[in-house]
């Protein structure tokens, strides 16, 4: 399982409130919430993104509340996966429920800069830059995981359902 | 090997002898909560799944408090998605106007979550339960669809960090204070993943009500849950509240801990956290001019009884200055009418307060009170990110009950004694 697509860089302690804030948080529609996502810390920033784009950001990314809204806008928006030097709790565990990829990488996260292309390779855990041919660890997402993003998160993947 | 409190709830919920730091466990919950936002996403969920109906409709507490009294038409939708669906399932703990006060406030005053309890909310505040001994913790919509259906939940055992509190504290510092001095020392993920221990003689003599406040602000450092060792003072809460059996767990002397913090408060001085992090902790003496447009006295943090008196008894026989905007929400209908008949109540409106019904509302710059571009509040909330309480480019200082009222007073962030007096 590979993602391909260009860095959006942000920095440390991204929280919930930036991601998607409190005043969206009136509907459960994954893609009304992405046309706002971090809309105060980078306004405009949805209609920047080209799908398959990739968040690149420091260290508690995800920090505050535990609104699953802040992965369903991320997706929802079109971002493919997201790479950070470390990961708030409560997110770590809404993003794999939500299908979202996320991957841990301090190294990544503090070499890779805004409008790099990377490739993500879920299998062996690795994060490469296409330009300069750098490769930064990460951990490989287990075959089970795998299943369950591309089931789009916990729930269809319990019930066998899948989505387009 | 001895455990600590939060290893023995979590054990005795998976029926094991023990259990450590790194494993992962599914455990038995004893309450799932959600609120108006939250819970549509796991109604959803909910519905997907096809199951008909909750494992046990006395185990689940809905409760619309954050974007009610309805603030527009969507949240109307969402609060009738919870009314339906509580009315449907005959969910015994569903909170709506007129019965309703701020979740992690309501709950505990209600008697519903107990200490020793396994309780789970889809509210990163959930953490506030381990003020009584309970270990409790928020998670996403799904986790929270997942127990309604199930009653369980798998939780990774949280290595535990132990704080230590010594020493006396100074006149006007409270929970507020001594948790926010906390995570400024730690930083806003010092404890992820973690459980926080709350110990030491400082804790002994601190009222329930500060260590609501205490554990409310655990997930502000990152941890999973703040706790601390029932006692007397426990105790004494929870007598009347309990509606069924409770356990109460200590801490053996061998228990293992990753780490041990002490924290001397003797020195500690009423403190604000800046924008825009919980953790940019700094003196209130220090933040001395830094004017303000409006304070916000209440929310999940600081919306009970004791925090409202304090708050009195500086607003008494005083005017807020007429450039700040003071809102004083209480945390429940029981607060409202305690402060009613103390007499509270009179106290904030001949100051020239607002005083609201409980809700959420602007501590999540959702409704009533939110600021406009370039505003500044002083709050008794938890979260000052950037656009928490409205407009991206306005303003959050954290602080307890005491500056936020002196505050108004003054017209800029100031030492509760620079209004008040020393004497007093």
């Amino acid at each position: 399982m590979k993602f391909t697509g260009k860095v959006w860089k942000f920095g440390d302690n991204v929280n919930t409130d930036e991601i998607l804030a409190a005043r969206y948080l009136v509907t459960v529609d994954p893609e009304e919430m992405g046309q706002h996502l971090m809309e105060d810390i980078r306004p405009g920033f949805s209609g920047m993104v080209a799908p398959g784009d990739i968040i690149v950001a420091g260290e508690n990314f995800g920090c505050g509340s535990s609104r699953e809204h802040a992965p369903l806008a991320i997706k929802g928006a079109g971002i493919s996966a997201v790479v950070a030097a470390g990961y708030a709790r409560i997110f770590y565990r809404n993003a794999f429920n939500m299908g979202l990829p996320i991957f841990e990488s301090p190294q990544a996260a503090a070499a890779l800069e805004e409008g790099a292309e990377i490739e993500i390779d879920a299998d062996t855990g690795t994060v490469t830059d296409l330009g300069s041919g750098e490769v930064y660890r990460s951990q490989p997402v287990p075959p089970f995981m795998q299943d369950l993003i591309r089931a789009g998160g916990l729930i269809n993947y319990l019930t066998g359902q899948s989505v387009g | 090997m001895g455990m600590t409190i939060a290893e023995k709830i979590l054990a005795a919920h998976c029926g094991r002898e023990s259990v450590r730091p790194g494993e992962i466990i599914m455990a038995r919950i004893d309450l799932a909560l959600a609120n108006d936002i939250t819970a549509p996403l796991a109604i959803k969920t909910f519905g997907e799944v096809g199951t008909e109906r909750v494992f046990d409709r006395e185990k689940i507490a809905l409760v619309c408090d954050h974007f009610a009294p309805n603030k527009d038409i969507r949240s109307a939708e969402q609060c009738k998605t919870v009314r339906d669906f509580a009315g449907v399932q005959g969910i015994k703990y569903f909170f709506d106007v007129g019965t309703m006060g701020i979740e992690h406030a309501l709950l505990p005053e209600q008697g519903i979550v107990l200490p020793g309890d396994l309780a789970i909310g889809a509210d990163s505040h959930t953490c506030t339960y381990g003020a009584l001994g309970a270990f409790s913790t928020g998670v996403g919509s799904t986790d929270l669809a997942a127990a309604m259906i199930s009653g369980q939940a798998w939780f990774r055992v949280p290595r535990t960090i132990r704080f230590l509190y010594r020493g006396s504290r100074q006149k006007w510092v409270g929970g507020k204070d001594l948790i926010l001095f906390t995570i400024g020392k730690i930083g806003v993920d010092g404890a992820n993943y973690a459980a926080m221990e709350f110990t030491g003689e400082a804790i002994d003599n601190l009222s329930m009500d500060g260590r609501f406040t205490m554990a409310n602000m655990a997930i502000e450092a990152g941890a999973k849950t703040g706790i601390f060792p029932p006692d007397r003072v426990t105790e004494e809460y929870v007598k009347g509240r309990a509606r069924r059996e409770y356990t109460i767990y200590h801490s053996d002397p061998d228990a293992e801990y990753a780490e041990t913090i002490e924290i001397d408060v003797s020195g500690i001085e009423p403190v604000v956290a800046y924008p825009h992090l919980p953790s940019n902790v700094r003196p209130v003496r220090e933040a001395k001019g830094v004017r303000i447009d409006q304070a916000v006295i209440g929310s999940c943090t600081n919306g009970r009884i004791e925090d409202l008196r304090q708050a009195a008894s500086v607003l008494k026989g005083r005017k807020v200055s007429p450039k700040v905007r003071t809102l004083i929400f209480p945390g429940t209908q029981q607060i409202y009418l305690e402060a009613v008949r103390e007499g509270l109540v009179e106290i904030f409106v001949e100051a020239g307060a607002a005083f609201s019904t409980p809700t959420c509302g602007p501590c999540l710059g959702g409704h009533m009170g939110i600021l406009a571009a370039g505003e500044r509040a002083v709050a008794t909330t938890n979260r000052n990110f950037i656009g928490r309480m409205g407009h991206p480019e306005s303003e959050v200082y954290l602080s307890g009950p005491a500056v936020a009222a002196a505050s108004a007073i003054a017209g800029e962030l100031v030492h509760p004694d620079d209004v008040v007096g020393r004497e007093n």
